[in-house]
């Protein structure tokens, strides 16, 4: 005996304000919320290909990211460009490993672990996986919460921009991989927002037959 | 149906019981949560949400960082900051740094207040279910955290080159971070849909 889902029930769950409508009368009233006037999808609509679309663009984004100049320095007549794993090494040899670290952890180590992450649920589900459904959840919840932090060095770079400006020793200028940066870090946020975790219990109801 | 609610994560149907205080009600199948009990919500998250307010507005009116060189110190706010990203043509990340640290947190503080401080006299904001859809969308795109961990990292980076001295909003900046989160997780979603359905029935 298959567990009872929402789906199973006929009803929808609504995620603003969780109430569940009945599928009928959800499609009387165009698919909104008879509660909070919110779009209601049983599961969310293209979540497979729409989560790989973000994904595969995430992918090629990521490689301008890492691989072109994050900052463009002019300090005491010395011109530098930066990219993030040159600055990581720089912050290691130089010592303060805690904020090498950071960066790495935050700026390459998360967008990575979050592109490795959401492709491998991907093909779970594409492939009918039954493969520890409890734990696939508690890795797609992660991908959630941790992307937000690659934000860091686009930040950390709009503050030295703005306080080395006023100190007139030194220029940096923003370098052209943080706009891609911030694009891998959108993309993997949609990419994320797009997955629906629901499609890997879907496919416990329905095992493969 | 108003006593079951299904998990987000995984749709299994639960029974509502009633929670003992500060407690979790999680998910049998993927423990996901699925509903807290909160202590005095409303009162909570309107302290916290005009709390928030101050301190946003302290944050953003001092400067947060100054730089001592050759005697003279110039201090530089956030928006100076995301200004010369506009100038230097990386519009994309400057909107991207105005929408995450200014414009979202600063959405979310006004719809908590728009939401709970009629609530708390008793009356219904008119929009409060597109309020409270708003916020759901947005809150995401939230990051003043993540702003105050590139702050310390700036210090670091910088100390070599010169003297960075924190300015008053860093320490506004901190303290609203954790006033966001508190606010956040003091809401009760419960009481704006009880208050919505009650106001319908007037
Ligand atoms: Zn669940």
């Amino acid at each position: 005996m298959a567990p009872l889902t929402a789906r199973r029930a006929g009803l929808a769950n609504c995620h603003t304000c969780s109430l569940l409508t009945p599928l009928q009368q959800l499609a009387e009233n165009h698919g909104h919320c008879p509660r909070c006037g919110s779009l209601v999808h049983s599961r969310k609509s293209n979540s497979l290909s729409r989560c790989w679309a973000f994904l595969v663009t995430a992918v090629i984004f990521y490689f301008p990211a890492n691989l072109l100049p994050m900052t463009h320095t002019a300090h005491l007549g010395k011109v530098q460009d930066d990219t993030i794993l040159s600055g990581v090494i720089y912050f290691f040899a130089t010592g303060s490993w805690p904020i090498a670290l950071v960066i790495f952890i935050a700026s390459v180590f998360v967008p990575l672990l979050k592109l490795l992450i959401l492709s491998g649920l991907l093909i779970s589900v594409q492939l009918r996986s039954t493969w520890r459904p409890a734990e696939r959840t508690r890795l797609y919840r992660i991908t959630e919460l941790i992307g937000r932090w690659s934000m860091v060095d686009i930040y950390v770079v709009t503050i030295l921009v703005a306080l080395v400006k006023l100190g007139a020793l030194a220029e940096i200028e923003a370098g052209p991989a943080a706009p891609f940066f911030a694009l891998v870090v959108v993309l993997t946020m949609f990419a994320a927002m797009a997955f629906d975790p629901r499609l890997i219990w879907d496919r416990m109801e329905t095992p493969r037959d | 149906m108003e006593h079951r609610i299904a998990c987000h994560d995984c749709d299994l149907l639960h029974e509502v019981r009633p929670l003992p205080p500060g407690s979790v009600a999680l998910c049998s199948r993927c423990g996901s949560v699925l509903y807290r009990h909160k202590r005095n919500p409303l009162d909570r998250t309107l302290a916290l949400a005009l709390t928030g307010m101050i301190l946003f507005i302290l944050a953003n009116s001092f400067p947060f960082l100054a730089i001592k060189s050759a005697g003279l110190t110039r201090a530089t706010t956030l928006i100076s900051g995301i200004a010369e990203l506009h100038r230097q043509e990386m519009n994309l990340v400057a909107l991207l740094v105005l929408a995450t640290t200014l414009v979202v947190p600063l959405l979310e503080l006004c719809a908590l207040l728009y939401i709970f401080l009629p609530m708390k006299v008793g009356r219904t904001s008119r929009h409060m279910a597109m309020a409270w859809r708003c916020l759901s969308k947005v809150r995401a795109w939230s990051m003043m955290e993540v702003f105050m961990l590139a702050i310390l990292v700036a210090l670091v980076k910088l100390s070599g080159m010169a003297t960075i001295v924190p300015g008053v909003s860093v320490y506004a900046f901190a303290a609203l971070i954790f006033v966001l989160a508190a606010a956040s997780n003091s809401i009760d979603p419960q009481l704006i849909w009880d208050n919505l359905e009650k106001s319908w029935r007037r």
